[in-house]
């Protein structure tokens, strides 16, 4: 957490240490407000005992309490102000670094923290954030201010006195460490039993038909219910727990007034104080207890900020392992190129190699296919070439140039990468076509639609303007890479990437796909990922992968009588006769 | 103090509403869900009863504390006034009686939360367990309009949010209300001109808090909007990564989420101190009421010096007095959340189940497997029937093939012979019984199901497979897995077959196929409905599910939506599925020959 206040900028600590100023002003206000109400008091004592009293002198003390009251105001509100401005141009400051950051980052360090947690981080965890420091501003500073000016009014006003509210800080303070170790830690274990009905739950919802067709209902029932019975018995515990609380405080803080009247009165026979005194005793006192309630407050609160803070700086900590090259310059000759020079691969920190020893090499125009069982590596084996990941041994070469050379967004600029889910991004079928060229006219996008078989844009409302919603959830899985394929068509790239983009799309498609492809782009590079025969049936190399290794390389007819895997993958999917 | 709206981004309330636990949604009906809420509190009205009493003589003491204190006051005030010893004897009196009083009211109002911590415990649990045996009894329709998401925050968030209102608002409804009552009573005992001048007040407060209220809800909607749209980037950004890089748009990206943090910069800001301001312009309304029954309290005790003491203690009625009207906004908030949560919970729970059956039907228990479809219709939605008519026999032991493009409606079949949906008209006939004479128990437990989406709970392996028959023996169960070629994977694992299952497993998809398939070997039904995979599996896997579903379905009539070749014109029968009707029947050469539906969905796919 405190390594974030890097992102305090000059002016945040200005107002931070201005918030510090005016919260002492409006604590030292609140006290003179209570020792005022004091005066007044004794005003009227000291009537009782003869003394001369008039509405005017006790107006001249009202005035002073009603701008006092006034600054009180003002000074909260300006506090307020402050720090709602530092922790709202904190929490920005952190998500434009932590967005950047995040795009910065390679695969295998958004594979480290799983998309998902880096969205919370984002986004949850900031708010978590800046709650905190608002909180932190506000009451964190507040209450030990506060502690500090009504201890020294105690102990100002009556020592003996002072002794009975040290007594009740000290049950209270106890009673907070007894809620605190008996009730906190059973919090967590409330949350993962919550989690447990959620899990039992659901179980039940997904394998609704399977529950029932293995009238399993009783089972299920059964099941929920020692959840349910955990869960409740930890709760009713916690819940009992609690409720000691208020009960609790209330007593003492009750018992602090109860017994600063009764040692009062002894006080009084010795004339060590005065009535007024007890009065306002009694209220400096209450600040006391008050101000350590909200300190211990604070221990529940800013852990959690903590905890947000340290996943925070975990992103904005860890580096890009893939960075920029120094740049390179290729030859007409090799452009169009890509090769392998045996390559291996392994995820770092695991044992096992992903690729091992891979070597071969396309040309310009030329299609390879990739063809494996899930596992066999056949993703791995493309996301070497954007550097996704960088090989652990060998070299991936483009246009003749080792990739790692290239400044990151030259590589990018000859790539069209397509993936296995087509993303879309919200807004419309254009803008998304659009996305990595910018320039290019409607009728170039239009072929590319042609190409990638996405007639049905026009049938959409609006045809090429069709909204697309967040995730493109509004056109179906086959559409989604239909487009995405256009998409990277636009980006008129030497070498095209198909990372299994095929797969949602029928047999009819995909054959129309392949045949416009090889047509309209006959200068680009393809290399295509596939699990159907059918789709690389006609690949100019197809390369077999299996557990990693490259067990056959060649052309469909090639591999069909030396590939044994090969041969098994196809006679899986066709039959004998389609096969010929 | 829990300021949760990161957890409820949909909240449309503003920041006045911002209960302990709100999570802001409103009830439909207030008053219907509340009535249903307070029903179901019906065995445990006794208990309620109690802990209410409690909570209110807990709380009478609580207030008569200061007037008690007072009896010491006024003796202090007039000893020094007269200048005479304090009676120390009659104070140390009075103080026991407080000190007792206090006691009491604290053991009584722990006694409530006692008593209302059990009564919590036991609802919730309740409509758990409610929920729970709703889900199983609710005829499977339901579900397929219903997202599970859905059913989960009935389970957990809105049982919750009812748990937490009976636990704590109940309790502060009843000690508000007496407090607010008391401390009036209280303050008009104490003086009516000094509780004329804080009731003056009131108006004056809640106009100030309305119209910062008007203000801040504008912001505060832009704010959540600003939020809701900022995450929408970073997700779409996130998930998207690869093609960010790839078409080298970081920076375009990075432009567009300025523009939105710019905005909810603006309105969070805006939002946070005006919702913040509110606190201090309360406060500053209430101190210049504090001001002003000093000055005018000092001015009354001018002929009364003695009302010195009064003053005291009005101002601590004030304060508790003031301190509840803030109570009455909270509370009504977290009372229509909890009117939200009961209204989704008892929605849920007044469903309409499935019939109840009578005991007397016919049990069928060795069957030959002879199944005849006898001029079914079928629709999902009433007055739009999908399956028109259907007849058709299978003979004992046949393979039926269900073939269709997707979405035409094949699981429909499956649904009506396991009777997760009740047929319109005709009958489906087991060995020539009628499937409506028999209980849907009968139906299910004549049919072993291996379905796509394999279902895996947390669990063993070993109670993964004998799922539904629990009383297998290990060699029963590693039979079956021998037989489903899964043995040796599973004898693989850590634990082997003793091995914990969960979300998180490490097992592929072809696997958790196979898995099914020796839970359908294990549990031995005379009949079978089977579910071919599409493309998640790899081709070795798929080589040994195919075998494993073979063999599965040897001597047994079996119903297969297919997706492959070999077993379509392996089966017996084929029926085609069109848009949720059966549009074919025959096998593959008649079928072939009729040159229909059939025969442009086979040249389709699998001519090449």
């Amino acid at each position: 957490m405190l390594k974030l206040l890097k992102y305090f900028k000059f002016i945040d600590w200005i107002l931070s240490i201005l918030v510090v100023g005016v919260i002492v002003f409006q604590v030292y206000l609140e006290m003179e407000l209570i020792e005022y109400m004091g005066n007044i008091i004794s005003l009227i004592q000291q009537h009782a005992q003869g003394a001369e009293l008039t509405s005017q002198a006790l107006w001249d003390v009202g005035w002073k309490m009603i701008l006092i009251a006034l600054g009180i105001c003002v000074s909260v509100i300006v506090v307020n102000f402050m720090a709602s401005m530092v922790a709202a141009r904190f929490s920005k400051k952190l998500r434009t670094t932590i967005f950047s950051k995040v795009n910065s980052f390679s695969m295998e360090e958004m594979n480290k923290f799983s998309t998902a947690s880096l969205i919370t981080r984002s986004t949850n965890d900031i708010k978590q954030v800046e709650q905190t420091i608002f909180m932190t501003l506000r009451m964190a500073i507040t209450a030990p201010v506060m502690a500090c000016f009504a201890i020294s009014k105690i102990i100002g006003s009556s020592v003996e006195l002072s002794w009975t509210t040290a007594g009740a800080l000290l049950v209270m303070i106890l009673l907070v460490l007894f809620l605190f170790f008996v009730a906190v830690p059973k919090f967590s274990q409330i949350q993962k039993k919550t989690d447990k009905i959620n899990n039992v739950t659901r179980e039940n919802l997904t394998g609704l038909r399977v529950v029932r067709a293995y009238n399993a209902e009783k089972e299920q029932e059964e099941k929920f219910e020692v959840v349910n019975k955990d869960l409740t018995k930890t709760n009713l515990f916690v819940n009992r727990v609690m409720a000691l609380m208020w009960p609790g405080l209330e007593l003492i803080m009750n018992g602090l007034t109860i017994a600063i009247y009764w040692v009062g009165a002894y006080l009084i026979n010795v004339s060590a104080i005065e009535y007024y005194t007890m009065v306002t005793f009694t209220q400096y006192a209450m600040h006391v207890l008050m101000s350590f309630m909200f300190i211990s407050m604070l221990f529940v609160f800013i852990p959690r900020g903590v905890v947000s803070g340290r996943r925070i700086n975990e992103v904005l900590s860890t580096k890009s392992k893939i960075s920029d090259g120094e740049g390179v310059s290729t030859t007409e000759e090799n452009k169009g190129t890509v090769e392998f020079k045996n390559v291996s691969f392994k995820y770092p920190d695991a044992e096992e190699y992903v690729l091992k020893d891979i070597s071969f090499k396309v040309n310009k125009g030329e299609t390879i296919a990739f063809i494996g069982s899930t596992g066999s590596g056949k993703s791995t084996l493309i996301n070497l070439i954007p550097r996704f990941f960088d090989a652990t041994e060998g070299e991936v070469l483009v246009d003749g140039e080792d990739v790692k050379q290239y400044k990151i967004k030259e590589l990018n600029k000859k790539l069209g990468y397509v993936p296995q889910k087509g993303y879309l991004f919200s807004g419309t079928i254009k803008s998304n076509l659009l996305y990595g060229n910018k320039n290019a006219t409607d009728e170039e996008l239009e072929m590319c639609l042609k190409i990638s078989q996405a007639n049905f844009v026009k049938k959409l409302e609006g045809g090429i303007d069709y909204e697309i919603a967040q995730g493109g959830t509004n056109v179906s899985g086959g559409q989604r890479q239909r487009l995405s394929i256009a998409r990277a068509l636009v980006k008129k790239p030497e070498i095209l990437i198909f990372d299994d983009s095929f797969s949602a799309l029928d047999y009819k498609t995909d054959k129309n796909l392949r045949k416009a492809l090889k047509k309209h782009t006959k200068d680009a590079t393809k290399i295509i990922v596939a699990q159907r025969i059918g789709t690389i049936i006609d690949a100019d190399k197809i390369v077999v992968l299996d557990e990693g290794k490259m067990v056959g390389y060649g052309t469909h007819d090639e591999l069909l009588k030396s590939c044994e895997v090969y041969k098994e993958i196809a006679l899986s999917q066709l039959s004998q006769e389609e096969l010929k | 103090m829990t300021k949760s709206e990161n957890k409820t981004p949909k909240r449309q309330h503003g920041p006045m509403g911002r209960g302990m636990m709100g999570s802001g949604e409103k009830a439909k009906n207030f008053k219907k869900s509340m009535k249903m809420l307070v029903k179901s509190l019906k065995p445990n009205y006794t208990s309620i009863v109690f802990s209410l009493l409690f909570a209110v003589i807990g709380t009478i003491l609580a207030l008569a504390l200061p007037n008690v204190t007072k009896i010491v006051s006024e003796e202090i005030f007039n000893s020094i006034s007269q200048n005479i010893s304090v009676n120390l004897q009659k104070v140390m009196t009075v103080s026991l009686w407080l000190v007792c009083m206090s006691l009491v009211s604290a053991l009584f109002s722990y006694f409530q939360g006692f008593i209302l911590s059990g009564v919590t415990a036991k609802v919730t649990k309740k409509l758990r367990s409610d929920i729970s045996h709703k889900i199983n009894v609710l005829p499977l329709k339901y579900f397929d309009t219903q997202s599970y998401g859905d059913i989960l925050s009935r389970v957990t968030n809105d049982v919750d949010t009812i748990g937490q209102t009976l636990n704590q608002s109940l309790s502060n409804i009843v000690t508000c209300i007496t407090m607010l009552i008391g401390s009036l009573v209280m303050m008009f005992v104490n003086s009516w001109q000094l509780t004329l001048i804080t009731l003056c007040a009131m108006p004056i407060s809640l106009i100030l808090v309305s119209i910062i209220v008007k203000f801040s809800q504008k912001f505060f909607i832009k704010q959540q909007n600003a939020l809701g749209e900022i995450n929408g980037i970073i997700e779409e950004n996130y998930y998207a990564h690869n093609i960010v890089k790839t078409f080298n748009a970081e920076k375009r990206a990075q432009k567009d989420f300025e523009v939105v943090n710019k905005n909810l910069f603006s309105s969070a800001f805006i939002s946070q101190f005006l919702s913040g301001s509110m606190y201090p312009i309360m406060n500053f309304i209430s101190n210049i009421v504090y001001v002003l029954i000093c000055v005018i309290g000092g001015i009354m005790s001018i002929k009364n010096p003695v009302f010195a003491v009064t003053i005291v203690a009005f101002i601590q009625y004030m304060r508790t007095f003031n301190q509840q009207i803030g109570q009455v906004a909270q509370i009504s908030g977290t009372l229509q959340s909890a009117a939200a949560a009961s209204e989704r919970v008892f929605e849920f729970l007044n469903e309409e189940e499935q019939e109840k059956e009578s005991k007397n039907k016919i049990k069928l228990d060795k069957i030959k497997g002879l199944v005849e479809f006898k001029n079914v219709s079928f629709g999902y939605e009433e007055g739009k029937p999908i399956i028109h008519n259907f007849s058709a026999k299978i003979l004992p032991g046949q393979k039926v093939a269900i073939v269709g493009p997707t979405g035409a409606g094949k699981t429909t079949l499956v649904n009506l012979l396991m009777r997760f949906y009740e047929i319109d008209k005709g009958e489906i006939l087991i060995d020539g019984v009628s499937t409506r004479d028999m209980t849907r128990e009968n139906v299910r437990a004549l049919f072993g199901m291996v379905l796509q989406d394999t279902w895996i709970f947390d669990g063993t392996i070993r109670e993964n497979i004998s799922y539904g028959t629990p009383n297998k023996s290990n060699k029963e169960i590693e039979d079956a897995c021998c037989f489903a070629h899964i043995d040796h994977f599973i004898r693989s694992l850590p634990n082997g077959y003793d091995m914990m299952l969960d979300e998180t497993s490490n097992i592929s998809q072809g696997q958790r196929q196979l898995l099914t398939i020796a839970r359908a070997m294990v549990n031995n039904a005379p009949m079978l409905i089977l579910d071919e995979a599409t493309s998640s599996v790899d081709t070795r896997t798929e080589i040994m599910i195919q075998k494993a579903m073979d063999k599965l379905t040897q001597g047994r009539t079996s119903f297969v939506i297919a997706h492959r070749l070999s077993t379509i014109k392996n089966a017996d029968q084929i029926l085609v599925m069109k848009n949720g009707n059966i549009v074919e029947q025959g096998n593959h050469e008649q079928l072939l020959k009729q040159n229909g539906f059939y025969a442009e969905l086979y040249n389709s796919q699998f001519a090449e």
